[in-house]
């Protein structure tokens, strides 16, 4: 379904990406695991369209994402949970909500989704005259997801959705993850919790200072011994 | 031990309030106000700051003692007060001393307003020698400001209002005197009754802040029955109750400039055309979140537009009606606002505000230019705008004889007001529409978090553009009523100060807030007009008054609905918690 061959990213002279290849097929869920600086945001941030690859191409289900700019990817099917969740501090749970929606055309569209986003997280419809800035940590996250699923997103790209979470609420948002995947969407997770990643994720890759250094299924990845000594602690 | 504490931290108090004092005398404010009146005869404005300190010295360092509240601490409190105001007091008694009482005092070799008045006005006219006077005063007062505090929030409420009201009537009552006086020889009467030669009568004080305290001890037991009288009220009823509450409004403002004369129409129409700027800069700065310290620019062009289009002096080019020239004025600072949106789209935060601070300066610049004379007059500005006329100017496009407004035309300042404040309520309205819509949602997620909002779809540049195309929009339509009642523009009245007014006025409103715009635009604005006579002081003030709302409020005197919101809900967390 969503398709990287080959991509170079630069910040300015920094070479981020050098020469990402991978695959996601619909309905799977794939996590992208490596330290800090491996290029894990830099990708995610290369298909929505924020960056722009200096070489190489991402293409949708065949469809060129290049040649699109930020605003409109969103309008291909592709949504993000950004990285430190970025909900829109001082607008209300609802504003966040409704701004989710801004690529959907019909009313009627954005009041069912807001209903689905309700029933897969109860908490966001107690408090949805809140401010998002005061919403704790975990409910930031729900908010931050339910807002991407507002677009109707064919792939949803989650940048560290365990972030400065405590592990109850990460095991709660990665439940949520793979119930959002079994209606039907394609998720990509990108992590550093690798150990949680695996757990929920059908494939991984493994990046390394912006360079994709190993591909297997979750499980196998699980076995991997480099994988164990690097993220997941094993000795 | 803890007395000691309270002592200090009182005595502390009472040095800073003194020191304020003190610094007001030498600048020479509390002088120049004692030529005004709270009560005439009785308490001029400058004692009524020297005891204003004082009072507040007391009030606040007794509040110290009250923490936690509770118990009753009434002892501390009044000890606190007493020695906060005293030590205000005495500190002005030492400058009565170091003042002295020779004709040529040898403080005023350096302090030029260390002044005999001065020495009359902190002894209370008792002349030698009477450094007492101002201690015991201060005592006086720092004990009331305890006591004050120790009332009944039931008492207390009460005679705030009632002061307020008091010291607001005592500033401006030269202001109603002659608008009564106005009136007819009943209304006459009254006023003289009520209102002195520099502040209010005796009886007037009285009146005003006996019946204040009695309403508001009225709506202290009534209020609420009244309130919920009206909420249990059938729907028609509460719509006709609106209805006549808007139509109530709509009579005093349609009636006001026939009433108030020349200077507090012109006070309206500079306030309304503050609200205008505050309106297009609260779309930029309040809601897409970018910073213009150069917005004066829009006002300028607008200004300029309809003088160039309208003016019968020699760099008039047409002479189309005002209500042609108007429109095209809003096109031209709308097309203004789009050439610098484009190129300061991907620059942010304080370079954006340097950025556009930059193009203020220059719109200034280049209009007043020796330069560009031959277009815009340089520094002689251009004279001769035409007033609106309602009614045709025939022929349309430029003729070299001045023509004949063949209706009514709108030269006074109070027909501008009917045009200053409509065209504010209209654009309040637009504003408020545009907030609701989806391109002030829009607006807003990019002030949160731009790449938030573009990955949601939000096209940035078309997005920024507009934010900056609609605020000079509306800035420029305030210039061109601006160009219309001063009948000539000169490039000087296009200061960067004006633009850091309109900024405060949003901050001081409160930011996002379209209620927030018009109040700040009264206070900063339309406040400091009315008191001409305080204008050597107005910037003293204003600076003052911005730091202590800064402090005290600063989420504005009436803030967006997002951030009582914000408020309101982290108190309710804080309760759960606990």
């Amino acid at each position: 379904m969503l398709k990287l061959d080959n991509v170079h990213t630069f910040y300015g002279n920094i070479h981020a990406l050098k020469g990402i290849t991978l695959s996601i097929e619909k309905g799977e869920i794939v996590t992208l695991i490596g330290g800090n600086g491996a290029g894990k945001t830099t990708t995610l941030r290369t298909i929505s369209g924020l960056l722009k690859p200096r070489e190489g191409s991402v293409t949708l289900e065949g469809e060129d994402l290049i040649k699109y700019k930020a605003h409109e990817v969103v309008y291909k099917g592709v949504s993000m949970v950004p990285e430190g969740r970025g909900v829109f501090a001082r607008l209300s749970v609802m504003e966040n909500l409704e701004m989710g929606a801004y690529s959907l055309k019909s009313k009627q569209e954005l009041d069912k989704n807001i209903e689905r986003v309700f029933t897969l997280f109860p908490r966001l419809k107690e408090r949805r005259t809140q401010v998002a800035g005061t919403l704790s940590g975990g409910e930031q996250q729900m908010l931050a997801t339910g807002r991407a699923l507002m677009a109707n997103p064919r792939i949803l790209l989650m940048d560290e959705p365990s972030m400065g979470l405590a592990p109850v609420l990460v095991e709660l948002i990665f439940e949520t993850i793979q119930q959002i995947n079994k209606v039907g969407v394609t998720v990509l997770l990108v992590e550093q919790n690798a150990l949680m990643a695996l757990a929920i994720a059908d494939r991984g890759y493994v990046l390394q200072t912006g360079e994709i250094v190993l591909t297997d299924t979750a499980e196998n990845l699980k076995k991997n011994p480099m994988v164990q000594k690097a993220y997941l602690g094993v000795e | 031990m803890k007395k000691e504490n309270i002592i200090w931290s009182a005595v502390k108090t009472g040095l800073i309030f003194g020191v304020i004092t003190i610094f007001l005398s030498f600048v020479g404010m509390v002088e120049v106000f004692s030529k005004r009146d709270v009560v005439e005869h009785v308490i001029t404005l400058g004692q009524f700051v020297l005891l204003a300190a004082a009072f507040a010295s007391g009030l606040i360092s007794s509040r110290g003692t009250l923490n936690p509240p509770g118990q009753n601490k009434s002892l501390p409190a009044l000890t606190a007060g007493l020695v906060a105001g005293l030590v205000t007091g005495t500190l002005l008694g030492l400058l009565v001393f170091a003042i002295g009482d020779s004709a040529e005092p040898a403080l005023r070799k350096i302090f030029l307003n260390a002044s005999p008045s001065l020495y009359q006005l902190l002894t209370i006219g008792k002349g030698a020698g009477n450094y007492w006077v101002m201690p015991t005063v201060g005592a006086i007062s720092g004990l009331l400001g305890a006591a004050y505090l120790l009332l009944p929030e039931l008492l207390r409420r009460p005679i705030n209002r009632a002061l307020l009201v008091v010291v607001f009537m005592a500033l401006f009552s030269g202001l109603f005197r002659v608008v009564f006086i106005n009136q007819g020889p009943g209304m006459e009467v009254v006023a003289k009754f009520l209102f002195g030669q520099t502040g209010l009568t005796v009886a007037g004080t009285l009146i005003f802040f006996i019946g204040v305290i009695l309403i508001a001890l009225f709506w202290n037991y009534r209020g609420e029955q009244i309130q919920s009288g009206v909420a249990r009220l059938p729907k028609s009823g509460q719509v006709s109750l609106r209805v006549a509450t808007i139509a109530l409004i709509a009579f005093v403002a349609l009636g006001l400039p026939l009433v108030s004369g020349p200077f507090i129409a012109q006070v309206i129409v500079t306030v309304a055309l503050f609200i205008l700027m505050g309106l297009g800069l609260n779309i930029t700065l309040g809601f897409a979140g970018l910073l213009d310290l150069g917005f004066v620019a829009f006002y300028a062009i607008g200004a300029y537009t309809v003088g160039l289009l309208t003016s019968y002096g020699p760099f008039g080019l047409q002479h189309i009606p005002f209500w042609v020239a108007v429109p095209i004025a809003v096109l031209v600072a709308m097309g203004a606002g789009f050439m610098l949106g484009l190129p300061v789209l991907g620059v942010r935060g304080d370079y954006l505000a340097i950025a556009t601070l930059g193009f203020g300066e220059i719109i200034r610049l280049l209009a007043g230019s020796d330069f560009l004379a031959p277009f815009f007059g340089g520094p002689q500005g251009i004279i001769g705008i035409q007033k609106p006329c309602l009614g045709t100017l025939e022929p349309f496009l430029k003729v070299d004889v001045p023509r004949v407004c063949n209706g009514i035309e709108l030269g006074k300042p109070q027909d501008i007001y009917y045009i200053a404040v409509a065209s504010a309520l209209l654009i309040a309205f637009v504003a408020w529409r545009l907030r609701e819509s989806r391109l002030g949602r829009a607006w807003m997620a990019i002030r949160e978090d731009e790449d938030v909002a573009e990955a949601l779809g939000v096209n940035l540049i078309q997005t920024k553009l507009l934010a900056y195309m609609l605020g000079a929009a509306m800035a420029g339509l305030g210039g061109a009523i601006f160009a219309t009642l001063i009948g000539s523009i000169f490039a000087t009245s296009m200061q960067l100060l004006v633009s850091i007014n309109v900024v405060s006025l949003i901050i001081v409103g409160g930011m996002g807030s379209i209620p927030g715009v018009i109040v700040g635009a009264i206070a900063l604005i339309g406040l400091p007009e009315l008191l001409r006579e305080v204008s050597e002081f107005r910037y003293l003030l204003y600076g003052m008054t911005l730091i202590i709302m800064m402090l005290a409020k600063p989420e504005g005197l009436w803030p967006s609905q997002a951030t009582l919101r914000e408020l309101h809900h982290s108190d309710v967390k804080a309760e759960t918690k606990a």
